[in-house]
């Protein structure tokens, strides 16, 4: 009971006090910007630490795999097929005789690649859109807004999916399809970010000292934008990454003989497969698992990191 | 509080006129000869030209998209959504059949995942920065990562083959007389799978909603009362804190749709989301549109009744 009231004043629960700390500090070491004070938390969350040396290893791995797959990918091999894991074949190989390890390195490419791309193309769309919204307000506003509310009424994998099959699977239409479906939220984000950034004391000091409006937008609004939207960039990408496994998966994302950690699973959907061959599962499984949560600790450190109102 | 609720209505409207034009603008945009769609490819290939004509005029497939459009909307808005391209029941009825067992599995999995995550969250977040915050951290960012498929492969390999606990597919023991045990015995693994995700995402709103309240004046007021930390938690914390997660968990009910579609298509359970799955392989374009539409309104009026559910239960919320 007695350490209650003291928890409650700890200076994390007090936003005041955080920037009476934070004021301090900046005057006693002159050179400590807010970006080195973001970049000293981020490296010292152990979490994110953990998730930023996975996305390494498995982002290289993705970039070097003609150099360190044992096996062409879609090599075929008709008479080792489904063979369990040995010294020649160090996962075992799949219904063609393809080499699981081979496939599982290959696959990597278009799962961290689709999240990637899909998220930088929607983000993109957000920031223009968002930017119109909170900057013009009225009937822009109105038509952008609404238009979002229409499309977070959708269930977005039910979309994403008819999309798909509207404009049939493939790489390209994966990255639309999740594109078309996630820039809502981002959008609100940035409208709102905008809004409340546009009635601050500290732009209005700029601008009753004369500053251009170019200069207050870049100066003074857009870092304002970009660090919560790098942070849910992050999210999204490991959203992204899901998204296109379980199309994959669904035979409706990237599809065979090209090898993408979801469509390495579909096999299993096959009892038989699933119960006594689970070299083929389990690997494309615990590859996206790990991928996803190391993106998600990344995000978490970021958070942590760029989280202004926050004292150390 | 009335002039609230048709002030949410009103703007529900457009947001209804918005959702029917882009199911009917997909769908009409998709490439392909509908009348293929109609009659198959097989026999498409063989009627002449004029055939084709007469199926596009029957089909009402020659009109302007506009009022192809009105006539759909017209259809739709008294329950008639047309015919699949294949089977005999109507589109409408495939729908009230597989709407029991989707609202089923997701009202199942969205009670379990609200008894887990809740109080999962307020226990990280009422014990900040302890060690049992930082291990229900790392486990909760465990649920958010893993893809449900793989999920549901792993829990089927573990406690249907492995184990042979439960049942791998279905509703039902196929043959066996209708029993409530057994429809349970079937709803587990669906349920576990597909509420995994939510409790994490709840434990997450939880625990920050709850430091947030914690902070606030009240809290503090009631401290200095004296009053009991139980008391304190109990009468003046949680029920702040937890009144912003009737919003996030209605917002939420898309996203549970959408993920109901992987969790129905592996264990075979007879819902909506199997049967759009279905429709999209084979191309069914009267079905999909039927699924899309339906999930959608029963979105918005999920929506809407959470609007109205916290004007109810927040006054500040209807003076804005």
């Amino acid at each position: 009971m007695s350490e209650k009231p003291e928890k409650f004043l700890a200076p994390e629960s007090d936003s005041n006090q955080g920037v009476a700390t934070l004021a301090i500090e900046v005057a006693a070491q002159k050179i400590d910007s807010p970006g080195s004070r973001a970049r000293r938390r981020f490296f010292r969350h152990r979490l994110a630490m953990f998730g930023l040396v996975v996305l390494i290893i498995m982002g290289s791995a993705a970039i070097l795999a003609p150099l360190i797959a044992p096996y062409d990918p879609a090599a075929q091999n008709l008479i080792d097929f489904r063979q369990p894991p040995s010294a020649k074949h160090w996962l075992g190989t799949d219904g063609f005789g393809r080499d699981v390890l081979s496939r599982l390195i290959y696959g990597a490419r278009p799962s961290l690649s689709v999240g990637l791309i899909a998220v930088t193309f929607y983000e993109l769309i957000a920031v223009i859109l968002g930017s119109l919204a909170g900057y013009y307000g009225g009937k822009v506003d109105w038509i952008i807004m609404r238009t979002v509310d229409v499309v977070m009424t959708f269930p977005s994998l039910i979309i994403i999916i008819f999309l798909v099959a509207i404009l049939g699977p493939g790489l390209r239409n994966t990255i639309v399809a999740i594109a078309i479906l996630r820039w809502t939220e981002p959008t609100r984000l940035v409208r709102g970010q905008i809004l409340s950034l546009r009635e601050m004391d500290y732009v209005l000091a700029a601008r009753s000292l004369g500053a251009k409006d170019s200069r207050i937008i870049r100066r003074h609004i857009l870092p304002g934008v970009i660090a919560p939207l790098v942070v849910h960039a992050t999210f999204g990408v490991a959203t992204a990454i899901l998204l296109e496994a379980a199309l994959s998966f669904l035979n409706l994302g990237i599809l065979p003989p090209a090898a993408s950690w979801g469509n390495m699973m579909t096999a299993a959907q096959e009892l038989v497969i699933l119960e006594q061959m689970p070299w083929l599962w389990l690997p494309p499984g615990l590859a996206i698992m790990l991928a996803v949560l190391s993106i998600n600790f990344v995000g978490d450190g970021l958070r942590d990191a760029l989280d202004v109102t926050r004292a150390e | 509080m009335s002039r609230y609720i048709v002030n949410r209505l009103l703007v529900s409207i457009p947001v209804f006129f918005g959702i029917t034009l882009i199911v009917f603008g997909l769908f009409a945009l998709s490439p392909g000869d509908p009348v293929i769609n109609i009659i198959g490819f097989a026999s498409y290939v063989e009627m002449t030209p004029d055939q084709v004509e007469a199926v596009r005029i029957q089909f009402g497939l020659d009109q302007p998209w506009i009022i192809r459009y009105f006539r759909w909307l017209g259809d739709a808005l008294q329950g008639d959504l047309g015919f699949p391209f294949k089977g005999s029941m109507s589109v409408t009825e495939l729908l009230m059949d597989r709407l029991g067992p989707t609202l089923v599995l997701m009202g199942s999995s969205l009670l379990v995942s609200i008894i887990i995550g809740i109080p999962v969250g307020v226990i990280m977040g009422l014990r900040q920065y302890s060690l049992t915050d930082y291990f229900l951290t790392v486990v909760v960012f465990f649920n958010l990562s893993i893809p449900s498929f793989f999920l549901a492969l792993g829990s089927i390999y573990i406690f249907a083959l492995k184990l042979d606990l439960l049942p791998t597919s279905g509703m039902q023991t196929i043959g066996a007389p209708f029993s409530v045990t057994d429809r349970l015995l079937h709803l587990i693994l669906p349920t576990m799978v597909l509420s995994s995700f939510y409790s994490g995402v709840w434990a997450r709103y939880a625990r920050s909603s709850i430091l947030e309240v914690l902070g606030q004046d009240y809290i503090r007021t009631a401290r200095a009362k004296g009053l009991l930390e139980w008391t304190v938690i109990a009468r003046h914390a949680f029920r702040n804190a937890l009144l912003p997660l009737v919003t996030v968990v209605t917002l939420s009910l898309p996203q549970l749709l959408g993920g109901a579609i992987i969790v129905e298509t592996i264990f075979q359970w007879p819902g909506m989301g199997m049967l759009g799955w279905r429709a999209t392989t084979t191309r069914d374009y009267p079905i999909l549109m039927g699924v899309t539409l339906i999930s959608a309104s029963m979105i918005l009026l999920s929506n809407l009744l959470a609007d109205v559910l916290y004007g109810l239960v927040d006054p500040r919320i209807r003076y804005e």
